[in-house]
């Protein structure tokens, strides 16, 4: 801790004191399109979100073609991570965390498929394909309709069944943290 | 080491390498001085040293708890040969690693660092921006928070130290406070979460709280043992948080984005949570807890009777370690160990102690204590605590039995 703030105030002088090199020589701005290109983290409150909206019904054939070789038929039995089932049974000696039994928020599902889906070749789905492969996997969790549709109005709307599931650590509460400020 | 009965004592410093050699090498192989080789001209000078041929060191590519001996394709970490380094820094080659979805070939003059959110100026700076700032360099440890996680459910007799506490390594950093380029994009008083973001094929991605604590001591860091970082450890650029979950330490970094809340990205809700026995989870665990573990002897090492050095390591999210005790007969007594000092905060520390083991099988166990009064709890309590759902965060003490053959084996307790 000392040598970094040593290090911190060391360097605040250098430039207070006239350095030639000052603030913003470091650095180029940044342009709202390219932030835009690289910004795809996506929020509960779906701050985030792109346009686009997508089906079940598409989502499952979504699945079959870029999913399913991972993570199986249906979500279940596949060599990756289970993406169904497994509600009720995380007080349980063998919990199985799904996207319906663990998940908090279906907008982190957008987000994770978005990012880093599928495995070989992350971001290569569309919006629409997005929105409607987790649509078509809410649904295997009975979470959507087998008419279900999503968008970025809808998705943030989305109760997820273990939402109340977590317990923020006493240090790090997201409602406390900052509160005094 | 041998796992098929007792091994010679040839066979024994054959196979074994630094200090577990020279705690059970109290003879030599030569017997007299005349068997040591003659002196000779050596091989040429080289631009790279390479270790000894007589040095048999390497991490080991692990998946899931009990998934040992796997293809390296389906590895998810590899883990670091405590059992076999010295001191308490860890080589840059045998640095545990924790990586999502491989380790990307970056080339450092195409990679970019972009600052944004809720800031008065967003920037991008390439890597040489980096190196033209003010720097810090700090010895902190690293640690996954899966580090542990095999002793959650049962103790596998065959584990070695490697097996059981190899995902936590302790390197010197280099690179630029996080408070530096805060300044430089003007960031918004109102923000108080940060998401970084690495350049990963998955984006990991994780939010972190800008306490007082983590603006003061986080870092970019773009230097690793002297060097740039290894591509495995996140080149060109790293975020580095003293004493936090191995995964906020983003590597390969390419955004950092000021908001007011955290994003809740799969890896803090679904992945690093930790279930507690009641089906809750707990979430933002973000600190590393007081932990320690005997590296010599430790699991499938053999011991004789008489004198043996026991030694370890001690390490802590919360500080310094003050106090690491030492008990020889299954946690009924406790002796206070010798700490290598100094002691840095946030960073691995080495203890050692002497003991004349009686030949009676016992068990022995470490229990370190930090310069906050975090002690490392027994395991018995620490899963009464927390169940045995959690996956990570496992930091009870860890216990050696040792038989009257002097064969050590890791058990629960």
């Amino acid at each position: 801790m000392f040598s970094i703030r040593t290090a911190f105030f060391a360097g605040a002088i250098a430039l207070a004191l006239g350095s030639p090199v000052i603030a913003s020589d470091f650095g180029r701005p940044a342009t709202p399109d390219e932030i835009a290109l690289w910004d795809i983290d996506v929020r509960p409150d779906g701050k985030g979100l792109p346009p686009g909206s997508g089906t079940v019904v598409q989502g499952k054939q979504v699945f079959a073609e870029n999913c399913a070789a991972c993570h199986g038929d249906g979500g279940v039995g596949g060599i990756k991570d289970r993406l169904a089932g497994g509600q009720g049974t995380l007080a349980s000696g063998l919990p199985v965390k799904t996207v319906g039994s663990y998940w908090p928020y279906a907008t982190t599902l957008f987000d994770y498929i978005h990012r880093a889906m599928p495995y070989q070749a992350p971001g290569s789905l569309s919006n629409d394909d997005t929105y409607a492969v987790a649509a078509y996997i809410l649904s295997l969790n009975g979470i959507l309709p087998p008419d279900g549709k999503l968008d970025r109005d809808s998705l943030p709307k989305v109760s997820m069944p273990n939402r109340d599931g977590f317990v923020p650590d006493p240090e790090f509460d997201p409602a406390k943290l900052f509160r005094k400020r | 080491m041998s796992q098929h009965g007792r091994p010679s004592r040839r066979h024994f410093i054959a196979t074994s390498t630094g200090l577990a050699a020279s705690v059970a090498a109290g003879q030599a192989i030569a017997d007299t001085l005349a068997d040591v080789p003659a002196r000779a001209v050596g091989a040429d000078l080289s631009g790279h040293s390479e270790r000894s041929k007589y040095v048999k060191i390497g991490r080991i590519p692990e998946a899931g708890p009990g998934k040992r001996n796997v293809d390296p394709s389906d590895a998810i970490n590899s883990k670091a040969p405590l059992d076999k380094l010295v001191g308490s820094i860890t080589p840059t080659d045998l640095h545990y690693e924790r990586s999502h979805s491989g380790v990307p070939d970056l080339d450092p003059a195409k990679h970019r660092l972009l600052v944004h959110g809720m800031v008065r100026k967003p920037l991008v700076f390439n890597v040489d921006d980096l190196k033209a700032m003010p720097s810090v360099s700090r010895t902190v440890f690293i640690e996954c928070t899966g580090n542990g996680w095999e002793n959650w459910h049962r103790a596998d007799e065959n584990l070695t130290v490697q097996n059981t506490h190899g995902l936590v390594s302790t390197n010197e950093w280099t690179g630029v406070p996080l408070r530096f380029l805060i300044d430089l994009v003007a960031k918004d008083r109102d923000s108080t979460w940060m998401l970084a973001e690495g350049s990963d094929a998955a984006g990991v991605a994780r939010s972190i709280p800008l306490t007082d604590e983590i603006l003061n001591e986080a870092f970019v860091a773009y230097g690793q043992n002297g060097e740039p970082l290894r591509p495995a450890h996140g080149f060109p650029l790293r975020l580095v948080m003293p004493g936090f979950e191995g995964n906020l330490n983003i590597k390969w970094l390419r955004r950092l984005e000021f908001g007011d809340r955290p994003w809740m990205t799969r890896w803090e809700t679904a992945r690093y949570t930790q279930l507690q026995a009641n089906g809750k989870a707990i979430q933002f665990q973000l600190r590393m807890e007081t932990n320690s573990a005997i590296t010599s002897p430790s699991g499938t090492m053999t011991i004789k009777p008489g004198y043996n050095r026991i030694t370890g390591l001690a390490w802590s999210g919360h500080g310094k370690i003050a106090k690491v005790e030492i008990s020889t007969d299954g946690a009924k007594s406790w002796k206070e160990a010798e700490l290598n000092l100094p002691a840095l905060p946030k960073a691995q520390t080495r203890f050692q102690m002497d003991w004349t083991w009686d030949g009676k099988p016992t068990k022995i166990v470490s229990r370190s204590t930090d310069d906050k009064g975090k002690v490392q709890p027994d395991r018995k309590s620490f899963i009464a605590e927390v169940g045995t759902n959690a996956l990570f965060h496992y930091h009870a003490q860890q216990t050696w039995s040792i038989d009257e053959t002097g064969k050590v084996r890791n058990v629960l307790d």
